[in-house]
């Protein structure tokens, strides 16, 4: 060394000779790619990903140390600011604890609007998912064409409860409020409209040579991969398990509709892509389904009692109603004592709730389960291997939200 | 269902009756206490044995018990996507007993040990990498105890001056709040602020 050079560590002092180190980056957390604030810390050699540390808790708010002190209905609208992409899901898993615990049995008419409305959830999470990832790929007309019908479904959303995003739309006992007859209608009409846009997109996507040379055979995942990480949702189905817990354990009413899962063959991301625009059309013909069975059964959508509001025609006369609203708006249910975890089939996966009741008007724990959780934690062996660029294929199709997984 | 479980949980118990406590079937979900010490030999055994195949770790999570002497319960839920059927494994240990990783049981456990570590503060002897995973760089104390204020202990701002985020200890214009609703004429026994001088 004569001094004019720094040293850079590349050559060694004592030979002279060149030494190859690899090369660390950070991906995000302000990274368009990342779907929100993930940072990774990649490990490079050359372009090939040594190594990959997913830094998360970027977005951590301790939902769940909030909910420890609030009720069980404030705690609800917490649910829609987990996985904020597709919000009634996780509502749903929410209110299935409770009524698990409490015993209640929604009415037919109610658990067939949660149906209908958690396949929209799920076409909106899909959507999302599949027109962005294209995206992070190189294609940028997709999610043009892919949001335009997310604002049609989150006018569903609007019309239904009030709001396009944050819902607090499915209550312990059933949901919120009736839907309106025209409302019904308008969601008929639009899927009938949809799979033409979703032909649309496939014709865009599925033969184009960009997007299948980025997307096949990137990120495998085997049988083995499912069961030492955990995976769940499309991750599995991609990979050829059939595994799907509206047919495996089914919950609210999906027993009685007919609807096929679809799987891949390969695992990759090629596969999951595939899934995915399959499973929003499956989840057309259940959300048609729904329409017509609610179309024949009229009756309330709320199981009328100690954890649901009076009506408000009841409020007006009898005063018992009063007290009753007055004290659940206030000081809230009361849910028995004990612990259950109840599980929804989300969108991105299995999204679980364990609590842990103590017979009064708060949760004692709540854990939140969220399937990205898992997905993302295996990043380092499925992205291991691979180029840089396609880490961002992988991440896209892992379907990773930082509202949930940080919680 | 429930009779499956239950027949599960008294094969279980014949099996292995050093590892199972005690074990009960409730709200139709199987629960099974399983001692520290032999956790991470059963929960292998939960993974290879062919009427189990619970192969896929759904979740690992903590409760904060502070008035038990065994403070906290640390909770496994399995699931076996081939019996297509969930066990929920509970293991109890003191303030300052460490928890056997299964990590190399099943390498999902990882991140959630790393969280029932951050959260908790419980040890899990034998992890690769217990790193903290949800809160800040550098935080302090676990913020699931229920000794931890909802509020925390700091807070962060943007400071114009020094053209950088400060890290200040947490001031309330006001008072947290913790409403009590209970009804007076549903039995409840708590002390209203000043009967104590009645004494």
């Amino acid at each position: 060394m004569d001094g004019s050079r720094y040293d850079d560590g590349s050559t060694d002092a004592l030979s002279g000779e060149q030494k190859i180190r690899n090369f660390n980056i950070n991906f995000g957390p302000q990274h368009p790619a990342a779907h929100g604030v993930l940072r990774l810390v990649l490990e490079l050699d050359g372009e090939i990903v040594e190594r990959c540390d997913p830094h998360i808790g970027l977005l951590h708010r301790g939902t769940e140390k909030l909910m420890e002190s609030r009720t069980y209905l404030q705690n609800l609208p917490y649910f829609d600011r987990l996985d904020y992409v597709a919000p009634m899901n996780q509502e749903h898993a929410w209110c299935l604890a409770i009524e698990k615990l409490t015993g209640v049995e929604v009415p037919r008419r109610g658990s067939l609007i949660r149906v209908l409305y958690s396949e929209i959830g799920r076409i909106l999470n899909h959507l999302l998912n599949v027109t962005t990832q294209a995206m992070d790929v190189g294609a940028l007309t997709p999610p043009l064409w892919g949001f335009e019908e997310r604002e049609k479904l989150m006018v569903f959303y609007e019309r239904a409860c009030g709001a396009r995003l944050h819902a607090a739309y499915f209550r312990p006992g059933g949901v919120h409020q009736d839907l309106p007859p025209e409302l019904l209608d308008d969601i008929e009409s639009w899927s009938h409209e949809f799979p033409a846009v979703l032909d649309d997109i496939d014709g865009l996507l599925t033969e184009n040579r960009i997007f299948k040379q980025r997307n096949a055979d990137i990120g495998v995942v085997t049988e083995d991969d499912i069961q030492k990480y955990g995976f769940s949702g499309v991750m599995v189905r991609g990979s050829g398990l059939a595994w799907d817990l509206r047919r495996a354990q089914p919950y609210e009413c999906y027993d009685e509709f007919e609807f096929q899962i679809p799987v891949g063959k390969n695992g990759d991301c090629y596969d999951r892509y595939l899934v995915r625009m399959e499973e929003m059309r499956q989840s057309l013909s259940i959300i048609q389904q729904a329409i017509a069975k609610i179309r024949d059964c009229p009756g309330d959508v709320l199981a009328r009692g100690k954890i649901t509001p009076p009506k408000r025609s009841d409020m007006k006369t009898s005063m018992e109603s009063l007290i009753h609203h007055f004290k659940l708006y206030t000081e809230g249910f009361h849910v028995p004592a004990g612990e259950v975890y109840a599980a929804v089939e989300a969108p991105k996966g299995e999204f679980g709730v364990y609590l842990v009741a103590d017979g009064t008007n708060k949760p004692y724990r709540a854990k939140l389960r969220a399937p990205g959780f898992l997905h993302l934690q295996a990043m380092d062996h499925v992205a291991g291997g691979h180029q840089l660029a396609d880490v961002a294929a992988i991440i896209g199709t892992m379907d990773v939200v930082f509202g949930e997984i940080d919680r | 269902m429930s009779e499956a479980l239950k027949e599960l949980g008294a094969q279980l118990e014949l099996k292995r009756a050093d590892c199972v406590l005690s074990w009960d079937v409730t709200h139709g979900e199987l629960n099974v206490d399983v001692a520290p010490s032999n956790l991470v030999e059963f929960v292998e055994f939960l993974k290879s044995d062919r009427n189990c195949q619970f192969s896929s770790l759904v979740d690992i999570t903590g409760v904060d018990y502070p008035e038990r002497a065994k403070r906290f319960d640390v909770v496994y839920h399995f699931l076996s996507m081939y019996r297509n059927q969930r066990i929920r494994l509970r293991v109890s240990i003191r303030e300052e007993d460490m928890v056997p990783s299964i990590v190399d049981v099943h390498p999902s456990a990882n991140w959630f040990e790393r969280e029932v570590f951050d959260m908790f503060g419980i040890l899990f002897t034998g992890h690769p990498d217990l790193r903290r995973i949800l809160t800040d760089y550098g935080f302090r104390g676990h913020p699931l105890r229920k000794d931890f204020p909802t509020t925390g202990y700091t807070e962060v701002r943007y400071d114009e001056a020094q053209k950088r985020v400060v890290y200040e200890p947490v001031s309330l214009v006001q008072e947290y709040r913790q409403f009590d609703f209970m009804s007076p004429w549903e039995g409840a026994n708590y002390i209203l602020p000043g009967d104590e001088k009645q004494e």
